[in-house]
């Protein structure tokens, strides 16, 4: 039927890469358990200490703390203004329609290093100072264009006729939104929202830029990497985040999927 | 309350989110490089001029370095592409039913922080790393080599790691578009495995592979952080330097001109990618 009548070959291949493919992220956790700060040959012995000693270190669990923050704050906003983007773009016509799709869009395709500088020489003609404020406004607009893909492909599926038959029965249109197509999107929604929080969650390059003095997650973890002694924490937490990151992640595939 | 006050509601709150934190920024960012120096205040307006430009067309390092990114990039989209055809031919010719589970299999790297995975190869490479250790450890080097780590093709081995997986989902999603009675029909009129790979397979794939190199060149061509992480100034890259003119340099117009002639080739990249491919037939 195809080419290759045996799948050996490819099946080998596949699965060598697939190897390849974790041996980072398994080395990222031998180092988190490894006793030596050095993740060098031949390892030197298990502990626990580091996941211990993360518990400790206040500046460290400030930064989780704070990217959490932020990625919260800006994935609702993105959820919401997505949503509102893709009822627009979906159910109504009208003439700045290109314009507003166009910005929605563009974010993802505008280098991260270019709308980190545009930013920044925002915030800063206006004086207004780096703070986790900046960061999540940054996050929000990179992650909009994420929401309106998930919640306009949902609002593709579905016929725009159940709507209308709900505004022939007496319904206006706001209850038409609330009682009819929310509910109708709603997986959708929480799919995006999802995602969008996995984008803001550890966004290093607008960040880097935006933070200012209360940095996020990966902007202190990059501050402390020239501290060799350190960085075994830092890998414990960044582990942990990891795990709880790809639940989220399966999550939302999960949702997306069922509907 | 009638569509049309919902129309308002809708339209209002992005419209102003977006052109202030999305196009004013950019508008923003433009007039910045039309500004002779960084001299006055910001709100005192400036009468504009192209000297940043000047300075950036004249100055034949720059541009050395755009083109020495622009090749980086090229080289990293082809090497992804090249490596994860036969990922995604596996998919989608011999996974059978359990091709979901492979593909989650293909894609939880991807999924988890793209930081971390920069940083675990800083780590396997660096000169106390795991790369050296191991091979000091079996005695097949003494002195650590020094060459893997803080250099261009550090640089590219990363990023051609962080982007199979997603290079393969474009491809894959042609190769399964593929009606299999194509092979068969072929094979009944006698036409053996390898050209029927190369006159169906590879013609019918092709919009999936330009996808995958287009989606894995646009964002590499801007890239800065990974090169910031483990290329070292050896591996540095057109964004690293633009990044400089704002920290290290201080100087907002000339980074400004930098930025606005990386943010106009991404755009003409785009237009050239969405002319050659149909994106709705890969969506579907």
């Amino acid at each position: 039927m195809t080419t290759f009548r045996s799948s050996f070959p490819l099946k080998s291949y596949f699965f060598g890469l697939i190897a390849l493919l974790y041996l980072p992220i398994v080395v990222l956790f031998l180092f988190s358990i490894n006793s030596n700060t050095f993740l060098s040959f031949p390892l030197q012995g298990f502990t626990f200490d580091w996941y211990q000693k993360l518990f400790a270190s206040e500046a460290l669990l400030r930064s989780a703390r704070n990217s959490l923050v932020v990625a919260l704050g800006s994935s609702l906003t993105a959820t919401l203004m997505g949503t509102m983007v893709a009822l627009l773009m979906m159910r109504y016509q009208f003439r700045s329609k290109g314009l507003l799709v166009a910005m929605a869009v563009l974010p993802l395709i505008v280098p991260y290093i270019v709308l980190a500088v545009a930013l920044f020489l925002l915030f800063s003609v206006l004086k207004i100072d780096r703070s986790l404020l900046t960061v999540g406004i940054a996050h929000t607009v990179v992650a909009l264009p994420y929401v309106l893909l998930i919640v306009g492909a949902r609002l593709a599926g579905f016929d725009a006729s159940v709507e209308e038959a709900a505004m022939d029965l007496g319904a206006d249109y706001p209850t038409t939104l609330r009682r009819i197509v929310l509910p109708m999107i709603a997986p959708a929604m929480v799919s995006a929202w999802l995602t969008a929080f996995t984008v803001s969650f550890d966004e290093f390059a607008l960040a880097l830029f935006l933070a200012g003095t209360q940095p996020t997650f990966p902007v202190y973890l990059y501050g402390q990497l020239r501290f060799a002694n350190r960085l075994p924490i830092m890998i414990a937490l960044a582990v942990l985040m990891m795990i709880g990151t790809l639940t989220l992640v399966l999550i939302a595939e999960r949702v997306r999927r069922v509907e | 309350m009638d569509r049309r006050a919902t129309f308002w509601m809708l339209y209002l709150p992005p419209l102003l989110w977006l052109g202030a934190f999305f196009l004013i920024p950019l508008l923003l960012m433009f007039a910045f490089s039309l500004r002779p120096d960084m001299r006055g205040d910001f709100f005192q307006l400036w009468q504009p001029s192209l000297n940043q430009y000047e300075k950036l067309i004249s100055t034949g390092s720059y541009w050395r370095l755009l083109w020495t990114s622009a090749q980086m990039a090229l080289l990293i989209s082809i090497l992804a592409v090249v490596l994860s055809f036969p990922i995604a031919y596996f998919l989608a010719f011999h996974g059978k039913q359990r091709v979901g589970f492979y593909l989650v299999l293909l894609l939880v790297p991807f999924w988890t922080s793209y930081l971390l995975r920069v940083m675990a190869w800083k780590i396997m490479l660096g000169t106390e790393g795991v790369i050296n250790s191991f091979l000091m450890y079996v005695n097949l080097i003494q002195e650590p080599l020094t060459a893997l780590l803080y250099n261009r093709n550090a640089v590219v081995l990363t990023l051609v790691y962080v982007w199979i997986p997603f290079a393969t989902l474009p491809i894959l999603a042609a190769l399964q578009r593929i009606d299999v009675s194509l092979f068969e029909a072929a094979a009944d009129l006698g036409a053996r495995p390898l050209h029927q790979f190369l006159r169906i397979t590879v013609p019918l794939s092709l919009p999936g592979v330009l996808a995958a190199f287009f989606m894995v060149f646009i964002p590499t061509v801007g890239e800065y952080v990974t090169p910031l992480l483990v290329g070292g100034s050896r591996g540095s890259m057109y964004g690293n330097i633009i990044q400089d003119f704002f920290t290290k340099a201080a100087n907002w117009p000339f980074g400004s001109a930098m930025s606005m002639v990386m943010l106009l080739g991404t755009l003409i990249l785009v237009l050239i990618a969405t002319r050659l491919i149909n994106l709705k037939d890969l969506l579907e």
